[in-house]
């Protein structure tokens, strides 16, 4: 049992221990098995940080056996950052799934809506192996069981659109995970490790590196979705069942993007050049814009929420030419980009939740026909309007912090062009939440009073955003701990 | 050339065939089949990679590697194609819906010269 006393492996175990009686009871208990298991995560996660913020970083060997053939885990204040994300976004999907009715077979209880409760554990576990691996092939592992679980949800409705775009996605993301595993394999053979750490203190500058670092940049923006690789982004996001929606722009893009921060930072520096992060920076930068221009543009709101995860995916990837110059404001930029996937998380998640809920209530995510929806559904019209406060970056929400950072560090390093399109998005961002609360609040003078068509609409999931939306304002006041947790094992020295 | 340097740049040949196939062919299954040949040139680069020096024991690292990637392609190939499959039962052709119509764009033209 000296394996098991370790908090490490519990956020790994339990979603995989869950699956098994959610499978054995088929229709009946499937959510509460599920829902028990989300708040046993979160004490596993809470647990596991105590120990980190007490003890440092934590190792783990799998089972007693030693790298290079056995498995080892790994959390430092990076990981257990993201797992706290992962669990706070995923506790609360899930008590927002209980209440939510997929379509195709009733209540989350009955066939398409019953398989979420399965898949949805099986990505769970998925993202915890990923942000505790310690070795790249095992980043890959984490990669792919994350691809295949997210587009088994997306296509769990069995509608046609969902089922074209979750193969699109299935497909793109593949392709990402292939040219990441060539690049894993191209550093083994030269390096002959898989270990994050000896892999960063042996590698060198030459070709066969600049390539495997190209694939692995290349595979995983494509499974970010940074601009031009968006394409599949919006069709999956937008057409997913809601909680899935939430699940996949919250947490999804996150995964594949915490895999380039650790790569980045800790394993290529001594074979980087400045132009490539330069690159990144600037694909992202435009992202940022394209990604807003087109949310302006959308007249369905799940939409709209998913074309503006391709624009907050952009600000991650600011982070690479802002932290690449290791100066004092390197460390900033590091943690604006690591507080805004957190804050992203949690405010998405939340806008994903409400747009779900205004949608059903209303049987139609036309933008046109969300006007007056105020007087029936409050809670979700306050958790937009709060995740969207978090979006655009205002005071106090975890989403100021994340953008105050990157801004600081864009001005610092004299890279003034950042910090533009930085409040250009915002602004943007501020455009497009004005416009959905437009749509809500103003009600042409001639069109008929809209009547809602199930005006029954379980107040678990009004609660399940709106406590969402709260934590994503709340991050704000939180800054100082959460930023002390983050310095730990941080990859830079001196602080 | 190493032997290790031919099967590198073999596997490289395979992989770049596999990317072409991915790209150039709209039809599901075709994409499928593709992304098994990319798979197959990683696993031979890594198999290779195991024994580069022939007089030593081979490496085992990159056998788990690739007994790992093997699982994974096979859980890809099998939901790929059943998510092909039921593209084809509801829309009646085995192709994503906005690379089709180019294609049959291209058809008609054919058809009209």
């Amino acid at each position: 049992m000296d394996n098991l006393g370790t908090w490490i492996v519990w956020p790994i175990l339990l979603p995989l221990i869950a699956i098994i009686p959610i499978f054995l009871r088929k229709r009946s208990g499937a959510a509460n098995v599920s829902l028990v298991t989300a708040a046993a995560i979160v004490l596993a996660v809470a647990g596991l940080a105590r120990q980190v913020l007490t003890n440092g970083e934590q190792s783990h060997a799998v089972g007693g056996w030693d790298a290079p053939l056995g498995i080892m885990l790994h959390a430092d204040g990076l990981s257990v950052f993201m797992l706290m994300m992962t669990a706070i976004v995923g506790a609360i999907t899930s008590i927002y799934a209980a209440g939510y009715r997929f379509q195709g077979g009733g209540d989350s209880g009955s066939s398409s809506g019953y398989f979420f409760w399965p898949l949805s554990m099986f990505l769970w576990a998925a993202l915890n192996v990923l942000f505790l691996a310690a070795d790249i092939f095992n980043l890959y592992i984490g990669l792919e069981l994350l691809s295949l679980a997210a587009v088994a949800l997306v296509t769990l409705e069995r509608k046609r659109d969902a089922t074209v775009a979750g193969m699109r996605y299935l497909l793109a993301s593949f392709l990402g995970s292939l040219a990441y595993l060539l690049g894993v394999a191209l550093l083994y053979t030269a390096f002959g490790t898989l270990d994050l750490e000896l892999l960063g203190a042996r590698i060198q500058p030459d070709l066969p590196t600049a390539v495997a670092i190209m694939l692995i940049t290349l595979g995983t923006a494509l499974k970010t979705a940074l601009f031009p690789l968006h394409f599949w982004l919006p069709p999956a996001h937008g057409s997913a069942p809601t909680p899935v929606s939430a699940l996949l722009s919250a947490l999804v893009v996150k995964a594949s993007f915490y895999l380039l921060l650790r790569l980045w930072f800790e394993v290529f520096p001594a074979a980087l050049t400045p132009a490539i992060a330069q690159m990144l920076g600037l694909l992202g930068a435009i992202g940022i814009l394209w990604g807003s221009f087109l949310a302006l543009r959308q007249h369905k709101l799940k939409a709209l929420v998913a074309f503006s995860t391709v624009a907050q995916v952009g600000y991650l990837f600011l982070l690479f030419p802002l932290a690449s110059t290791s100066a004092g404001w390197g460390v900033d930029a590091w943690s604006g980009g690591v507080y805004h996937a957190f804050a992203h998380a949690c405010a998405k998640a939340a806008m994903f939740m409400a747009a779900g809920t205004l949608a059903y209530a209303i049987g139609s995510d036309q933008l046109d026909h969300l006007a007056g929806t105020f007087q029936h559904y409050p809670f979700s019209v306050t958790a937009l309007t709060l995740a969207g406060v978090s979006l655009m970056g205002l005071p106090p929400s975890g989403g100021f912090i994340g953008k105050w950072l990157l801004l600081n560090s864009a001005l610092a390093s004299g890279q003034w062009w950042f910090a533009l399109v930085i409040l250009t998005g915002s602004l943007l961002a501020t455009g497009y939440v004005t416009m959905v609360l437009s749509h809500i609040l103003l009600r042409p003078p001639d069109a008929a009073p809209i009547e809602p068509r199930n005006t029954r609409v379980s107040f678990t999931l009004e609660f399940a955003a709106l406590l969402l939306a709260l934590i994503a304002l709340g991050l704000g006041l939180a800054a100082t701990p959460m930023l002390a947790l983050l310095r730990i094992g941080m990859p830079f020295t001196g602080y | 050339m190493s032997q290790f340097s031919l099967y590198a740049v073999i596997s490289m040949l395979i992989f770049s065939i596999g990317l072409y196939g991915f790209i150039a062919h709209a039809h599901l299954v075709r994409k499928i089949l593709a992304v098994n040949i990319m798979g197959s040139a990683i696993f031979l680069l890594l198999i290779s990679a195991a024994r580069r020096d022939p007089t030593a024991p081979p490496d085992p690292v990159p056998h788990a590697m690739v007994l790992t990637g093997i699982v994974v392609s096979v859980s890809f190939t099998a939901f790929a194609l059943a998510l092909t499959r039921r593209i084809y039962a509801e829309t009646g052709q085995a192709y994503l819906p906005e690379t089709e119509p180019a294609i049959s764009a291209q058809k008609q033209d054919i058809v009209q010269k």
